[in-house]
């Protein structure tokens, strides 16, 4: 006769074997339930160890004085925390950044947000276009801006005529301060929009129908629906949607790298290209983490407040706020 | 029948066959005593740029092997990002990669760091240099800018070996000759007169066409050609050693005159997208006929010029770079791409035959005829009469080397935080360019941020680089 507990047909599945005739297999059960959980996490804590071992030798490095180009180093304590906080490049870096992520979130979720709401009605348009709007994500994202970079050459990209017919022939894009935070932004809706796009259409789409239903018995307009139905209700998808993309775009590299280098000048310095300099072109790794670690901690703070909100509006979603 | 003894005659046989084998190996050239073979069977890795050097010596790796018995494994990389990668890798110290491109500028870098392998040992010894090989046959100033000594402010051509030479670049104009000889133009000798006809020539192939094309990125590729070229013509220096301290010389007046200079020609004449403008850029921009000029490294504008090379191959000629004032000497700037040793390479008797074969003169020769492999660093390939015949092709380019070569040389000052004092460089020439920023407050700007670095160097002794914010 088996001895396994599914062998036993009058006992719940996940139930022990009764009594204390059978206490050797209680404890054995016992024992493997009490070591299951650990099982079922131990792929995971693997990769979550391969990814502290780098994390905590960056850290360590931090307090040392390490160089690329150097072939000895020494333990200094806080002196790059010092020197970065007191160093006026740093400042503007994380000024540069928090404008990136400003414009790139906003522009994204608004017109992410439009555009889903537009492709949520059931038309061939929005059918096709719902396959088309999609490309942009299908490309790297420094591939996408090497494109953007050659339509825009202002000597042989694509953009140079129609840009001349609308009167900015001299519009210059990337290549000047005035110009390249907004051409970033350009880049960064382009290839990250659709991301927005797919989240809240996905969201729209989950929606009751009930509540809309009611709404035009009694006669809503689009806007009261849209505010006092839509907006509510999909709040949670729109606020994990903000943590998505402010998360990544104050993280930001490729793009920026890409375009601009963080130039011209230091117009789109952000902390990610200040570190990635200090890091490899200056030799300065030791210096360069306690940016990246600085960064590191902003994003999880803007990430903590907003997954607060996000809860809830859950909450309230479900109606229970 | 009286029968011979069988062994004179095969003992005069014998002799024969020796005494011809040694008079074949007497009149063979010496490199038959060389042993190509002694690390046969070794595999190398080997980093390289994306440049026709790295693809003239991509089509021989099997002659290479043929000869060697060493396998060897390349990658190359654009050089925006090429020095970042190369080094993250020697800075692991895990060996890979055996041997890689480098420049100058990077050797007192990659040098003082500890990751080149000295060659003077292997150059001594015969039982590893080719007899052939004939070092003094590289021009000298070409060689020295793979020799310093490690002392920030000491000049290159002093110390221990670290690279040697695939090719090098000198800075010239080179303009659409077609162009110029259909409107009379002349090209300019002084740099107010590339100024005025570079002004001139905004436009002059209709819309997005300019003047001149120089770089312009964040980036320390930015100061090297052109830029660097007219600051020196124009008697400024980047640093001088005053009271026993490297300090930046680059808020003197001479400095900030030159940049102010140039500031004006890019603002005037120069690509609308300036400050994104690499090597790459300007040579297709020059190539397509959107620019007029192109004031960078000579072998760029001789890469539009060779057959399908560009939309204007054919039409293009070559001129010395301008100087500030007509009877000034002229001469250049001068960039070297090198190949050396990782010193932490596990296979360097290999390396060092990779490095002493690609640096020779048999594919010295091979490359500069057939595989655009200019400027060849050695003085037997611009006499070999083959080279010239394909030189003469490229109108005024053999005048122009001849007339700067002595004047051309590594004109920067080894320092190890090159890197970073001329992408702070560029990027303040960007601000003065772009932003309408005053050259006199940002050059004096920049010079007090790399002095407050280079100021704390040791002069006396080479250097082991500790970095400070």
């Amino acid at each position: 006769m088996s001895t396994t507990v599914a062998s036993h047909p009058n006992r719940p599945t996940g139930q022990p074997p009764p009594g204390n005739t059978q206490s050797t297999e209680a404890a054995a059960y016992a024992r493997r339930r009490r070591f299951r959980p650990y099982l079922v996490l131990a792929p995971a804590m693997v990769l979550t160890i391969g990814i502290f071992i780098p994390f905590f030798a960056a850290i360590y490095l931090s307090f040392t004085d390490y160089s690329l180009n150097s072939s000895d180093s020494s333990l200094i304590g806080f002196d790059n925390y010092v020197s970065m906080f007191q160093n006026a490049d740093f400042w503007h870096s994380l000024w540069i950044t928090i404008q990136y992520a400003f414009f790139c979130t906003t522009v994204e979720m608004l017109l992410g947000m439009g555009v889903a709401l537009l492709l949520n009605e059931e038309n061939f348009l929005s059918r096709f276009l719902r396959i088309v709007l999609i490309f942009p994500l299908m490309i790297a994202p420094v591939i996408g801006t090497l494109i953007w970079k050659l339509m825009t050459n202002p000597s042989v990209g694509i953009l140079r005529q129609p840009m001349e017919m609308l009167g900015l022939g001299d519009f210059k894009w990337g290549a000047s301060p005035d110009s390249a935070m907004f051409s970033l932004v350009v880049v960064d809706a382009w290839v990250y929009t659709p991301f927005v796009i797919i989240l809240i259409l996905a969201g729209l789409r989950s929606l009751p129908r009930s509540p809309y239903e009611a709404a035009l018995i009694d006669g809503g307009s689009p806007w009261f629906v849209f505010k006092n139905l839509t907006l509510p209700m999909l709040a949670p998808v729109l606020l994990i949607t903000l943590v998505f993309r402010l998360m990544l775009s104050l993280q930001e590299f490729s793009i920026i790298f890409a375009l601009t280098e963080g130039g011209p000048g230091d117009s789109t310095m952000t902390l990610s290209l200040q570190a990635y300099n200090r890091a490899f072109p200056f030799y300065g790794l030791a210096e360069a983490i306690p940016m990246m670690l600085f960064l590191w901690a902003l994003v999880y703070l803007v990430s903590f407040i907003l997954i607060g909100f996000w809860r809830r509006a859950q909450q309230r979603a479900a109606g229970f706020a | 029948m009286k029968h011979r003894s069988p062994k004179i005659p095969l003992i005069a046989r014998s002799a024969g066959v020796v005494a011809l084998t040694l008079l074949f190996l007497g009149s063979a050239g010496a490199q038959s005593n060389f042993d190509w073979k002694q690390a046969s069977g070794t595999k190398l890795v080997v980093m390289l740029n994306k440049h026709p050097y790295a693809d003239a010596i991509i089509k021989r790796l099997q002659e290479f092997k043929d000869l060697t018995g060493i396998e060897v494994e390349t990658s190359e990389t654009p050089e925006e990002n090429y020095f970042d990668k190369l080094t993250a890798s020697l800075a692991s110290k895990n060996g890979t990669p055996d041997v890689f491109m480098t420049g100058t500028y990077q050797l007192w870098d990659y040098a003082t760091a500890g990751y080149m392998e000295p060659l003077d040992s292997y150059l001594k010894d015969p039982s590893q240099t080719n007899s052939e090989y004939d070092y003094t046959d590289i021009f000298e100033g070409v060689r020295n800018g793979g020799k310093w000594d490690l002392i920030p402010g000491h000049p290159t051509g002093t110390g221990s070996q670290w690279a040697l030479p695939l090719g090098f670049e000198t800075n010239i104009i080179a303009y659409n000759k077609k162009y110029f000889d259909e409107k009379g133009l002349k090209p300019p000798k002084t740099f107010d007169e590339l100024y005025t006809v570079a002004k001139q020539l905004k436009g002059w192939a209709g819309p997005g066409s300019y003047g001149v094309a120089v770089r312009g990125t964040r980036n320390w590729a930015t100061i090297h050609p052109g830029y660097m070229t007219t600051f020196t013509n124009a008697g400024a220096k980047d640093f001088e050693i005053k009271d026993g301290k490297l300090v930046s010389d680059l808020a003197e007046p001479k400095a900030v005159e030159v940049t102010k200079k140039w500031a004006q020609l890019v603002k005037d004449a120069g690509p609308p997208a300036w400050s994104n403008y690499t090597w790459y850029q300007c040579g297709a921009d020059f190539g397509a006929g959107k620019a007029a000029i192109l004031f960078d490294a000579d072998i760029l504008g001789y890469f539009q010029n060779v057959p399908g090379g560009s939309a204007q191959a054919g039409n293009i000629a070559y001129s010395p770079p301008p100087v500030m004032k007509e009877g000034d000497p002229v001469g250049a700037n001068e960039w070297i791409w090198q190949v050396a040793i990782n010193k932490s390479s596990k296979s360097k008797k290999a390396a060092w035959l990779f490095v002493q074969y690609f640096t020779g003169k048999d594919h010295g020769t091979w490359a500069a005829i057939n595989a655009s492999v200019v400027d060849p660093p050695r003085k037997s390939v611009w006499d070999n009469k083959d080279f010239q015949a394909v030189m003469t092709k490229m109108p005024g380019y053999l005048d122009t080397f001849n007339t700067i070569i002595a004047n051309t040389s590594v004109k920067f000052t080894p320092q190890p935080y090159f890197s970073e004092s001329t992408t702070e460089w560029a990027a303040t020439l960007q601000k003065i360019v772009l932003s309408g920023a005053d050259a006199k407050s940002a050059m004096t700007e920049l010079a007090k941020r790399i002095t407050a670095k280079t100021s704390k160097l040791k002069l006396d002794q080479p250097q082991k680089t500790a970095t400070t914010q």
